[in-house]
């Protein structure tokens, strides 16, 4: 058994050695990153994070950020909902290529879609707004809904429709009161995944944007290029971009394992 | 077991039309594009399907798919054995179980050009912790930025890094739905271990293993922002993926026609792809 766990002990290690070390960077004065190697930040200081906060072209990339990714969540489950339940428990005529339609969405890459999305959403004046980065990742991120709700909703028996239609519930009142509340995890885990979608693209987000509502990940690239070697505020930066990950993936833990398999075990 | 219900199709309504706004009119723009030469001002010319043969027939293009199919090829066959194995060690219940969910997911939160920069820190030679390692303490000149084995080896592990937790909370979702009755019978029938993974817990894992190849699949065939902050696509060309090569192409070069072009070929190829695995998958819901 002792020899067993060692794998994951392993495995874990490893996945937090680049962030251990992304973290440490934060805390290092730039003199220090490019004086040479230390495993532990030898002028512990807190200046990257100081300017990020005073700095508002920093903070404002975190708050654009997290506008357009809780717009685009709230959309993408609002709209997957009613469309999953129907793909659970109707046939209808297309319904399979449908299904299949919106999956190849997922499977289109990004950057074939860059500049046509630039040109569509200039031409209907969305251009740098938050909801033209929110509209725009609907288009991996309702499909994935769609494809974990169908799966959560899948798992409860049709009898439960049946006796609510029966009890003399309307189709909105049963949806509402006693489906959402039965596959409320499969809701929590969609949402979790279209966050973490939404949150961690770039290159849309990035041609959607100027000024307004420049997502923190340009605002990122932008410094990486123009100010040098600040390897120490790029590292500051990147240290805050994980927690709002891990504060939504909190809410999740006891749904990711089933979650990450999109319902479907 | 499903009704015929037509009006279920209002129920689909806003999807389908919030996707096809954003898929429709961008891939006609990409079709238009595809078949026209454009000497700028808006100025159009039918060009046929002269771009994509030019593609097709195109060295670097070639060059630029093997790569992609190397990439992809590596990326399978490590980060799917891997992720099975880390799943079967996992312990099943008790308190290290979230814990260990938790940690594991992280690195897909992470932006991706965070990711890049992170890995990018991470390896600097002298400076960074596996850099300073390997060149300091081993003595192996490592150097992304001067070699190509160093930048292919340093792409794949971080996606491995990235993207390997994915195969794990898959696998482990279908292990855990394994009933215990399972292995108490495979106990007193006395099957080794390796019998109980292939007749137990493999056939259990089926459906969520072809779920995670598809998205490997999917994913590290379309992989952009990361090796592009990480390598920019260097050494020379070494490490230019797919659509590391469309971008420049498209916003580097401006040649729309020969990107457009591109693009679609590319699509065709991820969506033939995904379509064989799809196919394998729904087979098996079938079942």
């Amino acid at each position: 058994m002792k020899k067993r766990s060692l794998i994951p002990i392993l495995y874990i290690a490893f996945l937090l050695l680049p962030i251990y070390w992304l973290v440490a960077m934060s805390f290092k004065t730039t003199q220090e990153i490019l004086g040479g190697f230390s495993l532990f930040p030898q002028t512990f200081t807190l200046e990257n994070y100081r300017v990020i906060f005073t700095d508002p072209t920093w903070y404002w990339g975190y708050i654009n950020s997290i506008i357009y990714v809780s717009l685009n969540t709230v959309i993408s489950v609002a709209v997957a909902l009613p469309a999953a339940y129907a793909f659970s428990r109707y046939r209808f005529l297309g319904d399979k290529q449908l299904f299949f339609w919106l999956l190849t969405n997922r499977m289109a890459p990004a950057a074939v879609f860059a500049l046509p999305f630039f040109q569509l959403y200039s031409s209907v004046g969305l251009f740098d707004t938050h909801l033209a980065v929110a509209l725009a990742h609907c288009l991996f991120n309702i499909p994935l809904a769609v494809w974990i709700l169908e799966g959560f909703m899948g798992g409860v028996p049709k009898e439960l429709d049946e006796t609510a239609y029966v009890d003399g519930y309307s189709f909105p009142r049963f949806f509402l009161t006693i489906f959402l509340p039965t596959i409320k995890a499969g809701v929590g885990v969609a949402a979790f995944f279209c966050f973490m979608f939404s949150w961690v693209e770039l290159l849309l987000a990035k041609t959607l944007t100027a000024v307004e509502a420049k997502p923190i990940a340009a605002t990122m690239t932008k410094t990486a290029s123009s100010a040098g070697y600040e390897l120490g505020l790029l590292a500051a930066a990147g240290t805050l971009t994980i927690i709002p990950g891990a504060i939504v993936i909190y809410f999740v833990r006891n749904y990711i394992a089933k979650g990450f398999a999109l319902g479907r075990v | 077991m499903k009704t015929e219900n037509q009006r279920a199709w209002f129920f689909v309504l806003p999807v389908l039309l919030l996707v096809a706004f954003n898929a429709l009119v961008p891939i006609m723009t990409v079709v238009n594009y595809s078949v026209q030469e454009t000497f700028g001002n808006n100025v159009f010319f039918w060009q046929g399907l002269d771009w994509f043969e030019q593609i097709l027939r195109s060295d670097r293009f070639h060059a630029a798919l093997g790569r992609q199919f190397l990439f992809t090829f590596l990326i399978l066959i490590i980060e799917i054995p891997l992720g099975i194995i880390v799943a079967l060690a996992m312990p099943r219940k008790g308190m290290w179980v979230p814990v260990c969910l938790v940690t594991m997911a992280l690195p897909m939160l992470i932006p991706w050009n965070v990711v890049g920069s992170m890995w990018n820190i991470f390896t600097l030679p002298n400076i960074g912790l596996l850099g300073y390692f390997m060149n300091d303490v081993l003595g192996v000149n490592y150097d992304m930025t001067q070699q190509p084995i160093s930048a292919w080896i340093t792409i794949v592990v971080m996606d491995v890094w990235h993207w390997t937790s994915l195969v794990v909370l898959l696998s482990y979702a279908g292990l855990v739905s394994i009933p215990d009755a399972y292995y108490q019978a495979a106990k007193i029938d006395g099957a080794s271990p390796w019998k109980v993974f292939r007749y137990i817990q493999l056939p259990k894992m089926k459906t969520v293993l072809t779920i995670a190849v598809l998205l490997r699949f999917m994913d590290s065939f379309n992989i952009y922002t990361e090796p592009f902050v990480l390598t920019g696509g260097g050494p020379g060309n070494s490490t230019t993926l797919l659509s590391i090569d469309l971008v420049k192409i498209a916003l580097g070069q401006f040649d729309l026609g020969p990107a457009a072009a591109m693009s679609l070929i590319y699509f065709a190829i991820t969506l033939l792809v995904s379509w064989l695995f799809y196919t394998l998958m729904t087979k098996d819901d079938a079942q």
